[in-house]
């Protein structure tokens, strides 16, 4: 039974159009028109229980969009969305303390007092007594680390402190469908390797299900083992990160280097795949996953071969085709 | 209930715990106070000095309605404008989200989140002035008290008004500029409404309320008010509360949030 089920969701938003100039900006006062943007399409998936999912798209995707809407901030124009049996749009209490949004360009925090009073209110909020309170931030903050900086202003914290503070107060009434929106953003590796660790030790923990949009790959590649592709608003991929490289990068890169004593050069590479580069004895090419083997026995008979590797392309680089050709269907 | 209280009462600690950061503040209001105080007294004194009085007020019976009206502006300045200053940056910001995602009344939130303690010199400053013109009146202690209730519906009033004009902000998302039209408004409050002619004395008790929020009360302390006008003051603060609920939740359909 899944936690998590969105059926044909999509949202269009209408954007007024506004020609540039003071004639434009008068005839716009008086009569606007509007043009309908689609931020997401036909939007379809369904995520069990414990699952740490990435989501994954250029900016304007529409992650963000989906995101609202699976926590109820904005209405679906269209399809359905469940979440943890409730439909978000409808907020009820019960929902909202099933969820929980991190969001990393916007804190909840009080500026200019120690978290620990914010979290205070927080645990008001969701009715947790004092003693039970103080037990989970005693927890959180272990597993966060940070038990000394939450004496401190809020303001007085480095930008990593201040994101696990975040996830402490965003954390405090134990969510179980975790929503994250670029947690890691403008984190250093350090913070960003924290807050990667605290995430898997939550849901293994509490078995949470988080769904997290993230731009650095190194957050998807350590938390997830699925991920949702989101293109110009249409999903383009639902499946393992494991099958997103062989689908949208069947190839592998070879790197040679060779002999000496023979010539080389772009001609007599030419057979043998598509060359990246050629630098000296140096040369990469990138060859389809199906011909590798015989691509590598062809290179090791014809020409004296010193040293040759074989390595996937960077998922960075896998990511960036994608968004760039956009219907890799 | 119990949980609102609880929550209130954290939303207070925690205001003022990170407003007394800034002590020079609070001198400055006392002295703003004092200052505003003054102005509005000589105002009215330039008015009994000649002889001239606002029809059936006698100089400490409309004295009660300046101190009403000094107690109505520290009100909204302890209560209303820090909260309404909040909403605008939650809108502008996006972090109207978190809000909206906590399981608790978002009106409650927005309207009690914060308060500033610099409204507190008015407050005291609007109860001297009461009890001065009460004395001198030789009020009995039960007339204060009788003030209370139509005090208390004009709070209501005043608040939902204000919290509305607030509510604009998911459109407007800087709605300073309203609120400040409001309160200048509200500066006819500081004279009894009997002052103004016919024409503008309708305005300020059908239009915009100002004769509930501030000539009401202290008819009601004189022991001259109409029980009509208590019920009227009953009814417009539970009609302006009701409709700014209902409009709260009218606003919050079109609210998308700050994009990211």
């Amino acid at each position: 039974m899944p936690i998590i089920n969105v059926e044909n969701l999509g949202k269009v938003y209408p954007v007024a159009i506004k020609s540039p100039g003071i004639k434009g900006t008068i005839r716009h006062f008086f009569h606007r028109t509007y043009r309908n943007i689609e931020a997401v399409k036909q939007v379809s998936f369904a995520i069990e229980p414990g699952e740490i999912v990435g989501f994954l798209g250029p900016n304007g995707a529409g992650k963000t969009t989906t995101l609202k809407m699976l926590t109820g901030l904005i209405h679906p124009s269209s399809g359905t969305v469940a979440v943890a049996g409730h439909r978000p749009f409808n907020r009820d209490a019960q929902f909202l303390r099933n969820i929980t949004l991190v969001m990393g360009q916007k804190q909840q925090l009080i500026w200019d007092l120690p978290a620990l009073d914010s979290l205070k209110i927080n645990a008001a909020v969701y009715d947790l007594s004092d003693a039970e309170a103080r037990q989970r931030i005693g927890e959180l903050a272990e597993m966060l680390s940070i038990q000394d900086q939450l004496k401190q202003p809020v303001r007085k914290l480095s930008l990593g402190e201040r994101m696990k503070a975040e996830m402490l107060a965003a954390l405090l009434h134990r969510p179980q469908v975790l929503f994250l929106d670029e947690p890691t953003l403008g984190l250093d590796i350090n913070a960003q390797v924290a807050v990667r660790s605290f995430l898997k030790d939550y849901n293994e923990r509490y078995g949470a299900t988080v769904l997290l949009t993230s731009h650095y790959m190194a957050d998807i590649t350590a938390l997830c083992d699925r991920v949702l592709v989101i293109h110009q608003g249409s999903l383009i991929y639902d499946g393992l990160l494991d099958g997103l490289l062989d689908r949208f990068a069947p190839y592998r890169e070879v790197s040679v280097e060779f002999a000496r004593h023979q010539t080389i050069n772009a001609a007599t590479l030419a057979p043998y795949g598509d060359l990246q580069s050629l630098e000296g004895c140096k040369a990469t090419f990138l060859v389809r996953t199906g011909k590798l083997t015989d691509t590598v026995s062809k290179l090791l008979n014809h020409l004296s071969v010193q040293d040759l590797t074989i390595a996937e392309p960077p998922i960075e680089d896998v990511i960036g085709k994608v968004f760039q050709t956009g219907s890799l269907k | 209930m119990k949980r609102y209280l609880r929550v209130l009462n954290l939303f207070w600690r925690v205001a003022i715990a990170a407003e007394l950061e800034y002590r020079i503040n609070f001198a400055v209001a006392v002295i703003s106070s004092i200052g505003g105080l003054v102005g509005s007294v000589f105002g009215l004194f330039l008015f009994y000095r000649t002889g001239y009085t606002f029809q059936g007020w006698s100089w400490y019976e409309a004295l009660v309605v300046l101190g009403v009206f000094t107690l109505l502006q520290g009100t909204a300045a302890t209560f209303l404008v820090p909260n309404l200053n909040k909403i605008v940056r939650y809108v502008q910001e996006g972090t109207l989200d978190f809000v909206l995602l906590k399981p608790i009344s978002s009106q409650f939130w927005l309207s009690t989140h914060t308060l500033s303690p610099w409204g507190l010199p008015d407050l005291v400053f609007g109860l001297i002035i009461i009890f001065y013109a009460g004395h001198q009146l030789g009020l009995a202690p039960l007339a204060y008290v009788a003030m209370l209730p139509p005090l208390a519906l004009g709070i209501v009033s005043l608040y939902s008004l204000w919290f509305i004009l607030g509510a604009t902000s998911i459109w407007f998302v800087k709605v300073y500029n309203v609120t400040e039209v409001l309160r200048s408004l509200l500066e006819a409050g500081r004279f009894p409404i009997e002052g103004y002619p016919a024409a503008y004395r309708v305005f300020f008790t059908f239009i915009i309320p100002v004769a509930f929020l501030t000539t009401v009360p202290a008819q009601t302390a004189l022991g001259r008010s109409e029980t009509t006008w208590l019920l009227g003051s009953a009814i417009l603060a539970a009609v302006l509360f009701q409709l700014s609920k209902w409009f709260w939740q009218f606003a919050l359909r079109f609210y998308t949030s700050a994009s990211s």
